[in-house]
């Protein structure tokens, strides 16, 4: 696949204040990314830059092989869809898609068979001579996938589309979003905050934290692989488990000892105190053996499909708690007690370490 | 400097005008040409003759600088300080009646369940449709020393004092009503439900829920009135009498001295009470904005005997004073020679035989307001829409923000001295312009700008933000985005301000008492003209033509509106 955007150093200032330091990022030809990031991250204005709404103070920017760094939006090929619709609100549902076909130069009988092919795909096609605020949520947000669609531009560009609407609403439109993209090929950038959103859809996930591209790779990748404490924290639930090491192969974690995992060796300096970080499903209740951690059980949530359960590291009650997803059938098997102590095992393939946040506080302070 | 140095330099200019060329597009030359006219406009119109009149008020008759000389002389005379006392006097004990009067006045619109409301409603705020020569000259025929109720006065003078206050009580009770009523008509239901739950009653409920809600539309009230009063010439200049307050002083100064340095001293002075009043009211516009937002309830007032009938009453009260202020002008025009021949006829109409200028000066007005309505509005809302939508010239944006909201800290004679100043000089090239219709026409855009303005920016803020840029990524241009769904959407806004601008240029007689020529007199100089001559009932004649041009062009209004209703604003229905 050749790439078909290309972000080189992009630098964005807004006053004294860096939205943006020099991200470099390719997109493939076809491929669906996300960006994802708490708010305030940059994210939505490397979008805005990218359809050249907000001009970029260094770097440039090559869109199917053509630098579209200074060009105004009109002159670039996208199409966009806002969180807040953007629908032209005294147009029909029709002429809010017809309006761009007609100023292309389409003719009547052109402009009103590729709309109604377009309300056909986006299951409107019986609102079509409605006004906007007739419809719901949904339904408006659609129109506008439509009107940008409907010029067929090369590159799709989507701002938080799906934050306004409610949670049934969302995961089906978030599907059509999907199979419409699949269907089309078109290359898509996504900004979202919402990391379920973006693990469900995207082909590769961009994680920005602060104006920097934390970590760029597939939802799998970023979910098992967190390049770093941020990317961990932030996507999905982390639990980060204050480890000391005490040599090359053993390690302590609250009063238990346990083996160093193998990928870890590296890490373990004698003496050295690093945080491992497990994910809540990598975490499984079992017999007291050798290499288990006793907790104490403080809380069950029941969610459902799973029980959230929250524990403290026995005997060290200053520790953050430590969360474990336990499937339902097997709880019901194990049948947890709030108050009770327990073991828990970890699955050693899904563990990953970073430098303990309390050492980094220490050299903050010492700098 | 060495040839691979220059080369160097060479071709680094060529790729920054490069990609400076490449960075402009259709859609910038198009906002940045609509920005540049209003940046010009507002710099010409309003910046220079401000700054040419702060420059006169330091300078002697033969333009030497003479430091604040001017001013030392001016406190020193015992006149100006009379004159200081009575604008202030008059300006607190106006604003304070004005502001209780149309408090409860739009209490009883928005709060009760009266029969008539808009009936009472119109009539509230038809002083607006008049010159504020008009309720001087009833005053006149009511109590003057021929008046048909001299009497009640008690042997006091109608003129001076009490006739001003008479007058700008009038005058300007529809703006306090304006106001007030919007304060009130945004309140919050759940407050009231609260009280209700928590066994308030109804009339404490007033006092700690409704007073402190409406608290900033009141005080916004009161400088408003403050501003008008202090700033109003043509109630005082008919019937003042010896009087004397600041915007008169200007007057005499200006037409019957000559003397433009002292004037100019004067207008200084007009114009910090003015500045004063008016970023105090910014402060509290600010404030106001918060206290009603999307979660909020609006409150449905329920039927309530007692209360009802006490704002029926009230209303019919203040809405008969009005129709007895108006009518006695109407009837005073056509009576045939006051007080000695009471039959009634058209012979005050017949300005041809008793003016010099005949109809001229009330189609002279017609002509000054359409050309304001149209011209005012074309500008008005391209420049909002430019200052408010475009994308890039940020910092010339906030600025024109800024200069957009500075007419109406000006006070009209101070804005009229302003363009003696600056386009009667011979060596402005400008010149030409002084005395035309054209001059007039700007001037009394700019006296207007501001609430114009800020109607146009209220009525594009309800257009979502992504609309434009969403037009420019279906390549559709701006230009047809504000013809298609821009204008259509605003086009009640956009009546409004054209009818606000002809209606107050129409009536105002402030600035453009500086600035006709006899070519261009408007009707309502001719009024004040006619009233100095002694022909009271001519100019009674004129000032109700005015009043009718004003009506009919705000039925004009309505009739627009509804016109234009299903075919632009059929999508706000539900």
């Amino acid at each position: 696949m050749q790439t078909y955007l290309r972000l080189e150093n992009v630098v964005k200032q807004f006053g004294q204040f860096t939205a943006l330091q020099q991200i470099s990022l390719s997109i493939k030809q076809g491929e669906f990314v996300c960006f994802l990031g708490p708010s305030g991250c940059g994210k939505t204005t490397l979008l805005r830059s990218i359809a050249g709404l907000e001009p970029v103070t260094s770097g440039c920017i090559f869109q199917a092989g053509v630098e579209t760094t200074h060009l105004p939006p009109e002159k670039r090929d996208f199409g966009i869809v806002f969180q807040s619709y953007a629908l032209f609100p005294n147009l029909s549902v029709r002429d809010n898609i017809a309006i761009g076909l007609q100023n292309k130069g389409f003719t009547n009988i052109e402009c009103i068979n590729l709309v109604d092919k377009w309300l056909e795909i986006v299951g409107l096609l019986s609102e079509a001579n409605k006004y906007p605020n007739k419809l719901s949520g949904g339904q408006q947000q659609r129109v506008a996938l439509a009107r940008a669609l409907a010029l067929s531009p090369g590159l799709l560009l989507l701002d938080e589309p799906l934050s306004a609407l409610d949670a049934k609403v969302r995961s089906h439109l978030r599907e059509e979003i999907c199979q419409l993209q699949r269907k089309l090929g078109i290359t898509t950038v996504m900004v979202t905050h919402d990391q379920e959103e973006a693990l469900a859809m995207a082909d590769r996930i961009v994680v920005m934290n602060n104006g920097v591209i934390e970590q760029i790779g597939t939802p799998q990748e970023i979910y098992e692989k967190p390049a770093s404490r941020f990317v961990a924290d932030f996507v999905g639930t982390t639990n980060f488990i204050s480890v000391s090491m005490i040599n090359q192969h053993l390690m302590r974690i609250g009063e238990d000892l346990l083996t160093v995992p193998e990928q870890l060796q590296d890490l373990a300096i004698s003496g050295c105190i690093v945080d491992l970080a497990i994910r809540p499903e990598s975490l499984y209740f079992c017999e007291k053996g050798k290499e288990t951690i006793s907790v104490n059980i403080e809380f069950i949530e029941f969610q459902g499909a799973y029980c959230q359960v929250e524990c403290k590291l026995w005997g060290d009650l200053s520790a953050h708690s430590i969360y474990v997803n336990v499937p339902i059938r097997e709880a019901r098997k194990l049948n947890l007690m709030v108050q009770q102590t327990r073991y828990l095992a970890m699955d050693i393939t899904h563990i990953n370490a970073y430098p303990s946040e309390k050492i980094m506080l220490k050299s903050v302070v010492a700098t | 400097m060495n040839i691979t140095q220059i080369n160097k330099l060479k071709n680094m200019l060529n790729k920054t005008v490069g990609s400076y060329f490449n960075k402009i597009s259709h859609e910038q030359l198009i906002l940045f040409i609509s920005l540049a006219i209003v940046t010009f406009f507002l710099l010409l119109f309003v910046v220079g003759p401000l700054w040419e009149m702060l420059r006169s008020s330091v300078l002697n008759s033969d333009d030497d600088f003479v430091g604040l000389a001017n001013f030392t002389e001016y406190f020193s005379s015992n006149a100006v300080w009379y004159s200081l006392k009575n604008t202030f006097t008059l300006g607190i004990v106006v604003m304070l009646v004005v502001g209780s009067l149309a408090f409860f006045y739009a209490y009883a619109l928005t709060r009760s369940c009266m029969p008539a409301k808009g009936v009472f409603r119109v009539l509230g705020m038809a002083p607006i449709l008049a010159p504020s020569l008009l309720p001087a000259i009833s005053l006149i025929y009511l109590f003057g020393k021929q008046g048909v109720a001299t009497e009640i006065l008690l042997g006091n003078s109608i003129y001076g004092f009490i006739g001003i206050t008479l007058g700008l009580i009038f005058w300007t009770f529809p703006h306090a009503l304006m106001i007030l009523s919007t304060s009130l008509r945004t309140s919050d239901a759940r407050l009231y439900e609260s009280a209700k739950a928590l066994k308030i009653s109804s009339f404490k409920t007033f006092f700690v829920i409704t007073l402190p809600a409406a608290k900033y539309g009141l005080i916004s009230t009161l400088i408003v009135i403050f501003t008008l009063v202090v700033c109003d010439f043509g109630v005082a200049k008919v019937i003042g009498g010896s009087y004397n307050v600041l915007a008169t002083d200007i007057f005499k100064q200006v037409v019957g001295q000559q003397n433009f340095s002292m004037a100019a001293v004067t207008s200084l002075l007009l114009l910090l009470p003015a500045l004063f009043a008016f970023i105090v009211d910014r402060w509290v516009q600010k404030k106001q904005q918060n206290l009603f937002d999307s979660r909020s309830v609006p409150y449905h007032p329920a039927p309530q005997p007692l209360r009802d009938g006490l704002c029926f009453v009230y209303c019919l009260l203040i809405s008969t004073v009005i129709l007895v202020v108006l009518g006695m002008a109407i009837y005073g025009s056509l009576v045939t020679f006051w007080p000695w021949n009471k039959a009634l006829s058209f012979n005050n109409y017949n300005f041809a035989e008793i003016s010099t200028y005949g109809w001229s000066p009330f189609w002279n007005s017609i002509q000054l307001a359409s050309w304001t309505a149209l011209l005012g509005t074309v500008l008005i809302f391209i420049g909002a829409y430019s200052i408010e939508k475009g994308r890039s010239f940020i910092r010339l944006r906030r600025f024109l923000q800024m200069l957009s909201v500075l007419p109406m800290a000006v006070p009209g004679m101070v804005l009229g001295l302003g363009y003696i100043f600056f386009f009667n000089d011979v060596n402005n090239p400008l010149n030409v312009l002084y005395g035309s219709m054209l001059l007039l026409v700007l001037n009394t855009i700019v006296h207007y700008y501001t609430v114009a303005h800020m109607t146009a920016v209220a009525a594009l803020k309800q257009l979502p933000v992504e609309l434009e840029a969403s037009a420019a990524s279906i390549k559709l241009p701006q230009y047809k985005l504000f013809w298609k769904v821009t204008l259509p959407v605003c086009l009640p806004a956009v009546f409004d301000i054209a009818a606000y601008l002809f209606i107050n240029a129409l009536t105002t007689t402030s600035a453009v008492v500086f600035l006709y020529s006899t070519d261009t007199i408007p009707a309502s100089v001719s009024v004040l003209n006619m009233d100095d001559a002694g022909q009271t009932g001519s100019a009674a004649a004129m000032a109700v033509m005015i009043m009718l041009a004003a009506m009919l062009a705000k039925l004009m209004h309505l009739l627009l509106d509804k016109l234009f209703d299903n075919s632009t604003q059929a999508w706000r229905k539900r």
